[in-house]
């Protein structure tokens, strides 16, 4: 049939209508419904403003050995790469202009007074530093009691060194530390005859002046058992009970270790002069120092050379903690993300949308873009502004806040961010999959803020359930916020509850991205068997 | 083929037990207002929805200018519908509502206000839908089905929550789509409505087409040989008649209803015989008396016998 129609033009003239044009559509849509521009400013404030209510201080106990920074009752050294670190120790040192090296015969190493002895982590033997002052560069071959010997270097720097002729701890052994320019090396020797390298590390910008000698120190005792594991559920993360930063730690007892040096040469450009002997960190104690006779050096320290960590090392309010406002904008960024698409399936829009757009694989995809990339713009005004805020009230109200580094900031910012974009749009798909708003948020909530909620603030599931929880729901990706790392070399209750996610933070990052994937999948085949 | 011909075959889908479409087979053609009518149940809207690409049907097919739906561009440039014209998101308003359509189409937002000017939602177009009558709903409505300015129109039910003055500004829009030579496809299941308006019908029952025809040919052959009489004696009016060989039935205390002889013959008769007349009509049928002529059997929801209920 011919009609007169055939060859009509249309009068409208269109546009390419490709994916951007659906893009555009669907951010129209979400534009023009007033209720999910408010939720969505919801989740910005409530992002930021829980951040500012919740200031609470180290523990408000100013104990004697913390003063170090006036006014605060917590505080610790910045390390070189901007991180809070724990630097305490006995140091017995001289100066060294530029190239030389240090060998010594370690005698022994012992434990304290007291009912704590050694710990496995405590430590003495050779280091070279920048300076005396503490969280400055150094590197150290350390004899530990219960980990072997090591090359360990500005603070976070830990490299086991091969086994050696010497196997009991307890026995002497023989040291060097060699100076060369940048670089550091340690070897290792039985006999004093024959050596083997222990490890060579290098210290970028090390002034050509170093100090340079022996040291001991000892961390506080893992009370009650808890280590790595996370046995233990103290929840003192916010430094509960803050103490000495020279001396023993925020969640044991003080202890000390003793080291014993002979054999003593020094090659190179050492001055003239004696040895001195030095607190670093913390201060000074009856008990601590350093003796000297006959050839043979004695030191006694009590500390740790270490990454710092809250939960052992006394106070501090880690930077995640002002982000605590994600968990209740990620509920206002799930109902509004539910209900972008719930609603449609409740009015019937669906079928009108389904009419403009006939795939609809391709309507999903720009809805998921849409909310995931308002809700990112959303959810980084919120955490920026939560950090920025957080920070300086806490700082205000005389907390000490933990540096993290910039990009690790950035990274608890962006990745805060992130983790509401996922979540609205794992939200979106729930929905799409349930058609029904209420049980999609319903869901949603259930496997995300209620596990991150009872597992970490609240803090009040067994360690064992927690960290399970925290692996295995869509709430591991909170982990994108920790800025605080566990630290093999330094034994703590690295439980959720002290703010330690079992996963690191891409990694639990990703638990949620893959929940999302598959709801996705499953939502696309769903919309497209099913009628409209 | 022309872009604006929809072409349904042998469509037949069962939700569950029931069967929705049973074979339905018809051809909507460019120019003419197409009324699709039937009970409900009959599969008018489940038809519409497979037209569109939103229901799969279990055999048959649908297309549009030789295409499915679904493999359209732009398809809101090619077919103009309206489902269900509580279909909107009621804190959006309605001139947003036709934004994000235009949007999705890459049509201009000017194109917008010619439809809302086009449908008279003017003075309403900035307020919220969910405040809309449902004769404003079905304007919306309307008005997102010509967004795109497309050859057909598929309409369900428009007239529905129409006030008087709407339906006769319906009735003379669609007249006017389909004089622009769009295909115009209009489901309702009251006849009545499309009195004047359809150009062909395509009756359904139960899944299937029981009619499609033009509304002329209907009338005409409902109507048949049928006149009307008014005379102040019936007896003897009718006594001439059925000596003519004409079927004779009162329809009043002063009319009669015959059929079998033309009206210049009942005239004669009457006149020949002295029965007083005061007019005598060729009768036209209503489009809605063809209709109960032709769905008699097919209508889907009588009375069943009690037990057949439950199934």
């Amino acid at each position: 049939m011919t009609a007169p129609t055939t060859t009509r033009q249309p009068r409208v003239r269109a546009r390419r209508a490709g994916f951007g044009a659906l893009l555009r559509a669907e951010w129209t849509k979400f534009r023009t419904v007033r209720g999910w521009t408010i939720g969505m400013i919801v989740a910005v404030l409530v992002t930021a403003g829980i951040a500012l209510l919740d200031h609470s201080s180290c523990g408000g106990v100013t104990a004697p050995g913390g003063a170090d920074v006036p006014g605060t009752g917590c505080s610790a050294p910045v390390g070189p790469d901007g991180k809070a670190v724990t630097d305490a120790f006995s140091f017995v040192h001289r100066r060294l202009d530029g190239d030389g090296d240090i060998t010594v015969r370690m005698a022994s190493l012992i434990g304290g007074r007291g009912p704590a002895g050694l710990q496995p982590w405590s430590k003495a033997g050779l280091i070279v530093k920048a300076g005396t002052r503490p969280g400055s560069a150094y590197a150290a071959l350390i004899v530990t009691a219960g980990h072997g010997v090591r090359m360990q270097y500005d603070y976070t720097g830990d490299i086991k060194a091969p086994p050696g002729a010497v196997t009991a701890a307890a026995a002497p052994r023989w040291l060097r530390l060699v100076r060369s320019g940048d670089a550091i090396t340690g070897y290792q020797s039985a006999d004093g005859v024959r050596w083997s390298a222990a490890g060579t590390v290098r210290l970028h910008g090390l002034p050509p002046t170093v100090q340079a000698g022996m040291f001991a120190t000892s961390p506080a005792s893992a009370q009650g058992g808890s280590t790595q594991d996370g046995s233990t559920q103290d929840g003192s993360a916010q430094g509960g009970s803050a103490q000495s930063l020279g001396g023993s730690g925020g969640s044991g007892a003080r202890t000390l270790a003793t080291a014993r040096f002979d054999h003593i040469g020094l090659r190179g450009a050492w001055p003239p002069g004696a040895w001195t002997g030095t607190q670093v960190g913390g201060r000074p104690s009856p008990d601590t120092g350093f003796r000297q006779a006959a050839g043979t050096v004695t030191v006694t320290g009590s500390g740790d050379i270490a990454p710092y960590v809250p939960a052992v090392d006394g106070g501090g309010v880690a930077v995640e903690r002002t982000l605590l406002g994600a968990f209740g904008g990620l509920i206002a960024v799930i109902v509004v993300a539910a209900l972008f698409m719930t609603a449609e399936h409740r009015r019937g829009l669906l079928r009108v949308t389904f009419t403009a757009v006939p795939g609809r694989g391709r309507v999903l995809a720009a809805k998921a873009i849409v909310i995931g990339s308002v809700t990112f713009v959303a959810g980084l005004a919120g955490s920026t502004a939560a950090v920025l805020l957080g920070e300086r009230l806490l700082r205000s109200n005389g907390d000490f806040v933990l540096p993290a580094g910039t990009f690790t900031e950035i990274r608890a910012v962006a990745g805060t961010a992130a983790l509401l974009a996922v979540a609205a749009v794992l939200a979106l798909a729930v929905g799409t999959i349930l058609r029904h708003g209420a049980g999609a948020v319903t869901a949603v909530v259930t496997v995300m803020v209620v596990p991150y909620f009872f597992a970490s603030p609240l803090s009040v599931l067994p360690a064992g359930v927690a960290d399970w929880l925290l692996r295995v729901t869509p709430a591991a990706a909170f982990a994108v916020q920790q800025t605080t790392p566990r630290y093999p070399q330094v034994s703590a209750p690295y439980t959720p509850g002290n703010g330690y996610f079992p996963l690191p933070p891409w990694a639990g990052f990703a638990v949620l991205c893959g929940y999302t994937v598959l709801a996705l999948g499953l939502a696309t085949v769903l919309l497209r068997r099913r009628d409209a | 083929m022309s872009q604006a011909t929809i072409e349904v075959s042998g469509l037949r889908k069962r939700f569950g037990p029931a069967t929705a479409l049973d074979g339905m087979t018809f051809t909507v053609r460019p120019g003419r207002v197409t009324g699709f009518v039937g009970p409900n149940g009959a599969g008018k809207s489940t038809t519409m929805r497979v037209i569109v690409g939103l229901d799969a049907p279990d055999t048959g097919s649908a297309l549009i200018g030789g295409r499915p739906y679904r493999s359209l561009r732009r398809p809101l440039t090619r077919v103009g519908s309206l489902l269900d014209a509580a279909a909107v998101q009621p804190s959006r308003s309605a001139r947003n509502h036709l934004l994000w359509l235009a949007r999705s189409q890459g049509l201009a937002a000017g194109r917008v206000d010619e439809v809302i000017g086009r449908v008279g939602l003017e003075r309403a177009a900035r307020r919220r839908a969910g405040g809309f009558s449902l004769g404003m709903r079905q304007r919306l409505g309307i008005a997102a089905a010509l967004l795109g300015d497309p050859p057909v129109l598929l309409l369900d039910e428009p007239f529905n929550g129409m006030d008087p003055e709407g339906i006769v500004w319906m009735r003379g829009l669609l007249r006017a789509l389909a004089d622009e030579g769009r295909a115009v496809l209009v489901s309702s299941h009251l006849m009545s409505e499309l009195e004047g308006t359809a150009d062909h019908v395509v009756i359904v029952g139960r899944g299937k087409v029981i009619a499609d025809t033009g509304v002329a040919d209907l009338i005409a052959r409902v109507s048949a040989g049928r006149v009307a009489v008014r005379t102040t004696d019936l007896p003897r009016a009718t006594a001439v008649l059925v000596d003519a060989g004409a079927a004779v039935a009162a329809t009043g205390p002063d009319t009669l209803a015959v059929s079998g002889v033309p009206a210049e013959r009942v005239v004669a008769l009457l006149g020949a015989n002295a029965v007083p007349f005061s007019e005598v009509a060729a009768q036209r049928a209503t489009l809605e008396e063809a209709y109960f002529g032709l769905t008699r059997d097919a209508v889907e929801y009588r009375g069943e016998p009690a037990g057949e209920g439950t199934r």
